[in-house]
Order: structure tokens, then sequence, then C-alpha cells
């Protein structure tokens, strides 16, 4: 049984005049002790989605469909006391802004004691005591010292390591990251992944890893899943997709990195245009129009998911196309 | 209860370290002119509550023989007054009444203030507008003329005006508090907590309360010279405390006829007046200041 059950999630923000489709139907699953790397860039629907899982998405100003099961219980039916007990429990999450995520205010360890106290019931120095186990875990130098500092005297790389610990305080199933690495530097971002591929592995998590930057993708992931406008558009093992990205989203994206064999001078490949408007969907595919394969099928029917290889799914119509010019 | 448990169970010495108020006492020490002034709060405090034990003199009993002695005189170091009464007696006895009137309003504004104020700000719609709405009806006021007004409208005497001026306090309050909270719930640690199950109770108790009520509390704490400067008007429009009560803004007022006989003695309640809320501004300025973590 897989961690994470998501089937035909569609989000709707009807905040604004006109409705916004952030997600459109995105089937996705993790098993347990698996990785998977959603990638895109900004409002694809990648941290929507992940904020669905634990039904963080404002109530009032948006409508959630589909099947969300996480754990074997139907997110979309809790309520009340059961959503608080699922939340930070079954499955937590971990804030891209250490620095904002973290209450100013009070000291780590009581957050994290706070935490532990409201899941597992028990006394505030039990829950001091898993603080300090947790941080020794993510590897805080002087731990005892740390669970005494508010957030503002660690550094962005601690602080993250601090926010890791607060999301595995009560041992979650699940692990959602959004974008955990994003604000930091770049040696400290290595260290923060290793040490959450470290953690992952050794308490079986299902992780969700939301992205755009698919070097950290590669590195953490088991399996990549690629989102455009709202939708799921490749996805596969992290190899396959690196070595045969079918999606002409996908193909574009990994030419859009600087890569070690970029020579000095080469322009840097970028993808033309931009991403479409969320309240005003063309018909057909949503990539079609800055796409070079495009052909003028592609902007009037929908791509439905085919499978090119194993485990690898791609939505394009012209997937065929794809193929030969991708190296 | 695997991995994490199992290894050292045992409570750490976490009493060691800093405490909050602790660290905000550490700041506040730094900062020499906030200390000054709560030096001088604390003289003036510490005077109203032993009043009766401080006070050289009796300061309701007059001589009509030695009405409007100058500062300095030999038994009156601060002169008397015109009906002969000793000024330092009754200004160190009239600072219970100012300072009772300049902070029990600001006290209770405080507790409703804020409690209407984060309600609104943290439920939001139809309920801000209508919380926010009313309170804008109060601000088309000028705030002397509604403490007047209300007061008038009350009745002269101490509690309607401590009511009319605590009416008067409620709205700026609401406005900060519900600003500050409306800041505070878009915050991605409040999201964070939700996403580690904590309830609205929780978020507002532990979240919103613990980054809120510090600049609500400094604002307050601001307002109290005002609310002492108003006070002292309602008496000098004869619409707080009576005579023969010392009270400074009252005692402005009798005294205003004796402004070209002794003029600095005429002055001193309101010297009083002006150091006192001074002192407060600077303190609450002070306390802002070593209140704020992040600095």
């Amino acid at each position: 049984m897989s961690a994470v059950e998501l089937q035909g999630l569609n989000v709707t923000f009807t905040g604004g005049t006109k409705p916004v489709r952030a997600v459109r139907g995105v089937d996705l699953g993790v098993d347990r002790g698996e990785t998977v790397a959603l990638l895109g860039e900004s409002g694809s629907g990648k941290s929507v989605t992940l904020r669905a899982l634990l039904r963080l998405n404002p109530e009032r100003k948006s409508r959630i469909e589909g099947s969300i099961r996480v754990a074997g219980q139907d997110v979309m039916a809790l309520r009340g006391r059961a959503l608080e007990d699922f939340r930070g429990k079954v499955a937590s999450m971990i804030f891209q802004e250490p620095s904002l995520a973290l209450d100013p205010v009070y000291t780590l360890g009581a957050q994290i004691a706070e935490t532990v106290v409201k899941h597992e019931g028990g006394s505030r120095a039990a829950g001091w005591a898993r603080a300090l186990e947790l941080f020794r875990r993510v590897r805080i130098p002087e731990p005892e010292r740390r669970l005494n500092a508010y957030p503002h005297e660690m550094s962005g790389g601690m602080r993250q390591r601090a926010m890791i610990a607060l999301a595995l305080a009560c041992r979650p199933q699940v692990l959602l990251a959004d974008e955990p690495t994003t604000a930091l530097d770049a040696t400290v971002q290595i260290q923060v992944l290793l040490l959450l591929r470290e953690l992952q592995r050794e308490f079986g998590l299902a992780t969700i890893f939301v992205t755009h930057d698919i070097g950290v993708a590669v590195e953490v992931a088991d399996r990549i899943a690629v989102m455009y406008a709202g939708r799921i558009v490749e996805t596969g093992p992290v190899r396959e997709i690196i070595r045969n990205p079918r999606h002409p989203y996908t193909i574009g994206l990994l030419r859009a990195r600087m890569g070690h064999e970029q020579r000095r001078g080469a322009r840097l490949e970028a993808i033309p245009g931009a991403p479409p408007d969320l309240s005003a969907l063309p018909p057909g595919c949503a990539f079609a129009p800055r796409c070079r394969f495009a052909e003028p099928v592609c902007s009037v029917q929908d791509p439905a998911e085919e499978a090119v290889a194993p485990q690898h799914l791609v939505r394009c119509l012209r997937s065929a196309a794809t193929l030969a010019p991708a190296g | 209860m695997s991995v994490l448990t199992s290894a050292r169970p045992q409570v750490v010495a976490i009493e060691a370290s800093e405490g909050y108020w602790r660290s905000v006492l550490r700041r506040f020490l730094k900062d020499k002119v906030a200390v000054a002034a709560a030096i001088v709060v604390l003289a003036i405090v510490l005077a109203a509550l032993f009043a009766h034990w401080i006070a050289p003199m009796d300061p309701y009993a007059g001589r009509t023989f030695r009405r409007l002695r100058p500062i300095g005189t030999e038994g009156f170091p601060l002169g008397t007054d015109e009906l002969g009464r000793d000024m330092l007696s009754r200004l160190i006895v009239g600072a219970r009444m100012s300072l009772l009137m300049g902070v029990t309003p600001v006290l209770i504004a405080f507790g409703i203030g804020s409690v209407l104020g984060i309600a609104a700000g943290f439920i939001g719609g139809w309920f801000n507008t209508a919380v926010m709405r009313t309170v804008d009806v109060f601000y088309a006021f000028p705030s002397v003329l509604l403490a007047v007004a209300l007061s008038g409208a009350l009745g002269a005497g101490l509690g309607n005006a401590m009511l009319s001026l605590t009416i008067v306090f409620i709205p700026p309050i609401v406005r900060v508090a519900e600003a500050v909270t409306t800041q505070v719930r878009a915050r991605d640690y409040v999201e964070a907590a939700r996403a580690s199950g904590a309830s609205a109770l929780t978020i507002v108790r532990v979240h919103v309360l613990g980054n809120v009520l510090g600049p609500i509390f400094v604002y307050a704490t601001s307002l109290i010279s005002v609310s002492m400067i108003l006070a002292s008007g309602l008496s000098f429009l004869g619409l707080g405390v009576r005579p023969p009560e010392p009270e400074w803004g009252l005692m402005l007022n009798t005294l205003r006829t004796a402004i070209y006989v002794q003029p600095w003695v005429a002055a001193l309640p309101g010297l009083c007046i002006f150091v006192t809320s001074i002192a407060f501004n600077m303190f609450s300025d002070g306390l802002r200041s070593a209140m704020d973590v992040k600095a």
C-alpha cells in the first residue's frame, strides 16, 4: 500500500474574480521509504499539491476535489480534532524559509516540546528530552544550548536543521518538504540534503520533495514528477528522467540547467515564453504555446498519460518526436 | 517508541538558560535614557503609594494668612497654593489621583481592546468588518472632545471620568491589536503551527498572543501619558476629581488665577504632568526596543 495516494486532485482558488485552477488532475503515489521530487517552476502547482496533502490551503477560498489518502487515512474526510491529530503526527512539513516558519518569540526547544506534548501527551520535560534527542539526530552542535536559542540567534543552516527536527518531532510517516534548501547557501544546501536523505532512509519516511532545482531533485529523489500548469507532465525514476526525458518541458528544464559541460561564453538555453494564466487556460496541452515540437493538434487535444517505458509516464502527443533529438 | 526515545530519557538542565524576561531586562538596562525614565516612573509610583507618609504636611489644611507663598519659603519648600495649603504635600498626594486616572483607563482599555482587536484580526471576515467599522465611528471624534463629551453626558465624578477615558482608549488599542494580528496571522510560522497539528485555540493562545501582546502592551503604555493629560484636562474642566481633593489637573485649574502672583508655584502641577508623561513615554519606548527579540 502506498503511503501517499493522490487521485484526480483538483485545487481551484475561488478567492479572486476568476477561479484559478492551480492543480488539475494530479495522480501521485509515494511508497514508504521512497522520495519523490515534485519539480516545476513557480506557479506550476507543486506547493499547492503539497499543501493539499495537509489540507493547508485556505478552506474558504479554495475548492479541493479528488481523493487524498495518506497512510491509509482519507484526508478529505478528516474534520476538526482528527485533522489536527493527522497534521504533524502522520504527515508533517518542512518549509522553505526557516527564519519565517519558526516562531520568533519562543525558543526552539519550546516549539518542539509544544508539538510533542500536543500529539503524545506527557510532560513538557519529556517534550524537551525528545527535542534534545532530535537536535542530536539532526547534528546541531551543542544541542543543550541550542534548544534554548531563539530562531534569530542561529544561522540559516542551523535553523533549517531545527525545522527538520520540529517536523520529525512526532515521528511522522510522511514528510513533505517545500523547497527546504532554496533559502540556503550552496554549501549548506548539500549538507541539509544529505541529512534529509539520511533521516528519510533511517525512519523509512515517504517523502515528497518540492523543488524547482533539478540538481536538488537528482540528489534526493528516487522518482521525479515534473509539473507544469497544475498537472504532472512527466514522471519516472530519476535516472530515466535524466537520461531519457520525453516531455518537451522536461527536456527544456534539463537544457536550461547550468551544467559542468557548459562552455564559457556559450548561451544558456532557456524555454521561451511564460507559463499560462491558470484562470484562463487554453484548450489542449498547456505547454503547446512554448513547445518547439508543437503541432496544430496540440492546441486542440488534451494529451493523455502514456507509458513510454516501465514506470515512465508522459503527457505529450508528440512524445515520439521528442525521442530522437533529446540527447 | 523506537529510535528517538530509547537513548536518553533523562531531563536536561534546561533552567540554566536565560529566560525571555531576563534577556529583556538585560537589554533594557543597557538603555540609559529608558533606565532614567524608569527610575522617575518608579519614584512617582512610590511617592503616590506612600503619599500620606511622605507628605510633610496635611495636604488639606490651609491657612489664609500664608496664601501663595513663593518656592523656597521656610517650611514650605514648594510654596503654598491659593488657600495656603502646602504645595509639596498636595503634589505628592495628588500623584495618586493623577496616576490612578492615567493608568486605570489604559489598563481596562488594554484588556477589552486587545480581545476585540485580536478576535477581529484572527477571525476576519464579517466579524472584522463589524468591529473595525464600529471603532471607526469613535475615531471620527478627536479624543479630547470625545472624553469631554462622554464625561459631560455621564456627569461629573471620578468613576465617570475614568469610564469615559476607557471608552476613548479602546478604539486605538483595537486598531493596533487588529493590525498586528492580521500581520501575524499571515506569517509562515502560523501555517507551520497548523501543519504540525496545532488547534485554532493553540495558535491564538501561543503563536498569536506571543507575538502580538508585546507590541500592543508597549503601545498601551505610551497611552498612559495621554490618559494623564486627558484626565487632568477633565479635572481642569471640573468633570473629574472634585475639590478639595488634590489632583494635578485640578490644581492647575485652581491655581490658574494666581499665575500673575506666583507664576512658578502655579506652573508646578503642570510640570509634574509633563515630567510624568515624558517619563512614561520614554519608559515605553525603551520597553519596546528591549522586548523586540528579533533586534
